[in-house]
């Protein structure tokens, strides 16, 4: 590596292409993290309606 | 099984020509598309004809697309598509059957009517043999491929834009040949390259497609 | 022997030993993706030098080329596990092509929207019909497909079997697609995306492959997490699921 320091400012400056790149990284971590999210919620979905249904079945069968 | 074949062949041209409408629309259809073009863009001549292919080719996808429904909703809905998956002949025998009656009543017409429409888009002469060819080639193509999708979604109440999504894609290839070979031609250069691709595909459509739909069938249609 | 390895086959793709066996999995999946993306991510940001002719822009490539890697690799996931299911009639391997189907949408998604934010400093414009992008397209048709036709058929074996009919035809199909878009992308100017005209710097390179392994692993744990998800609710009659439900 050449001996330049590093600045965080020109790190996020991304020599001018900054409006292109950033964008592009954020997308993705958004897309990615509903991905995780979304199935996280439908399981707990699927396990409160489950829950209810054997409730509603038990309370029949009394 | 070809006397199978023959008879279905027979039977489903029959009852089209009982409701003729059902035929003559999508080749109105088709007209009426490439007849917008130049309306929304009051183009020059030469941009007409550079665009032709494209518009042309276009308009017959959506036209072939829009009659496809008949291929086996009404059988469908009155029990014969029952009938005839209980047949013992081999359902890809009697699937290539009316797919062939498909595409003498909705194909064949528009290669019959291109060179008119030909002439609205300012297709030079010598690209004509090459527009004909092409849909030719390729709208059985259209109706083989197109078989594939209706024959999953046939039991889908109002399966028809879903039916476009999935068929649309497997159409570019022979969109991309087919609208190429007329452009070629228009400059009057060798199209044997793009004919014979389409020959293939048709080739492998033949083959393959009947296969799939029949396997749909059974699994979408079978009661 | 045969007879052996079946039913070793189908102790293993019984969705109860697959939900037990998943469970103990994911975290693992999920670890080693986070490390090596952040790894990936670090190197590829921090250390790779800066391309001469692009400038810091390539540096977009660390995830549009992955992503459009996992969009191919998640469809012939899909389809093999479609092709089991149907000759097989395994139900697992539909669970896990249902499964798939909205990540592998999501990163055909990214890869399109990445490489169009490549291609606005590369070329001016945000959409290029590169031969690529083109293919990313249809490729995100076909995934809408089998999805659309999945919720539309209501009978689930049905809409298994059908919808992996079609990732069949499909991915029959996708060749001729990639090779017709290739050939019509050579009539134009012939723009196409590259990282580099030469061969790629090595230290651009295993950044590249660390974020295409972190995204495979992300893949494997979020995969298993819908699986999971899809085991339950359509086992969710069966005595073994509703006394684990019962538990959480």
């Amino acid at each position: 590596m050449n001996g330049t320091e590093f600045h965080w400012s020109t790190f996020f400056a991304m020599g001018g292409y900054a409006v292109y790149v950033w964008p592009a990284y954020g997308l993705t971590a958004v897309v990615m993290l509903l991905n995780v999210i979304m199935p996280l919620r439908q399981r707990k979905h699927i396990i409160r309606r489950v829950k209810r249904a054997v409730r509603r079945e038990k309370m029949s069968t009394r | 099984m070809f006397r199978a074949f023959y008879h279905l062949l027979l039977r489903d041209l029959r009852l089209a020509m009982r409701s003729p409408q059902e035929v003559v629309n999508p080749l109105i259809f088709f007209v009426l598309v490439v007849t917008l073009f130049p309306l929304a863009m009051t183009p020059s001549d030469a941009l007409l004809q550079k665009l032709a292919p494209g518009v042309i080719w276009v308009s017959a996808l959506l036209s072939v697309l829009l009659s496809l429904d008949r291929l086996f909703k009404q059988d469908y809905e009155d029990g014969s598509l029952d009938q005839l998956m209980l047949s013992p002949n081999p359902l890809v025998i009697l699937v290539l059957a009316k797919v062939f009656a498909h595409w003498l009543l909705t194909g064949l017409p528009l290669v019959i009517v291109s060179p008119l429409l030909a002439m609205f888009m300012h297709v030079p002469d010598v690209a004509l043999p090459t527009l004909l060819y092409s849909l030719l080639l390729g709208t059985p193509v259209l109706s083989l491929i197109g078989a594939i999708g209706v024959s999953l979604t046939v039991a889908v109440n109002r399966g028809g834009v879903l039916l476009s999504l999935i068929v649309l894609p497997l159409y570019i290839p022979v969109l991309i040949f087919a609208a190429n070979a007329i452009d070629v031609a228009s400059v009057g250069m060798s199209v044997r390259g793009q004919l014979l691709f389409l020959g293939a595909v048709l080739t492998l459509a033949v083959s393959l497609a009947p296969v799939a739909t029949a396997a749909a069938l059974r699994i979408t249609a079978s009661r | 022997m045969f007879r052996a390895i079946w039913a070793w086959i189908q102790k293993f793709s019984s969705p109860k030993y697959f939900f037990d066996m998943s469970g103990k999995m994911i975290p693992w999946f999920a670890i080693a993706a986070a490390l090596l993306g952040i790894y990936g991510l670090y190197l590829g940001l921090f250390v790779a030098p800066t391309d001469y002719q692009q400038g810091e822009s390539y540096r977009i490539i660390y995830i549009h080329v992955p992503a459009a890697w996992m969009s191919m690799f998640i469809y012939v996931v899909m389809a093999i596990s479609a092709a089991i299911g149907l000759i097989w009639q395994i139900r697992l391997a539909d669970m896990i092509a249902a499964a798939s189907a909205p990540i592998g949408a999501s990163f055909t998604f990214i890869a399109l929207v990445t490489g169009s934010l490549w291609g606005k400093p590369m070329w001016g414009t945000y959409w290029v019909w590169d031969a690529r992008l083109t293919s990313e397209l249809i490729l995100l048709f076909l995934y809408f497909a089998y999805m659309a036709l999945q919720s539309a058929i209501e009978d689930q074996r049905a809409a298994d079997k059908a919808s992996g009919l079609l990732l069949i035809v499909g991915v029959v199909n996708i060749p001729i697609i990639v090779y017709s878009v290739q050939w019509w992308n050579t009539l134009h100017q012939g723009t196409t995306i590259s990282i580099t005209k030469d061969a790629i710097d090595i230290h651009m390179l295993i950044p590249l492959l660390l974020l295409a392994v972190a995204f495979k692993l992300y893949y494997a744990a979020v995969v298993l997490v819908r699986a999971r998800n899809e085991v339950l609710y359509r086992d969710r009659s069966r005595r073994w699921v509703r006394e684990i439900i019962e538990k959480l």
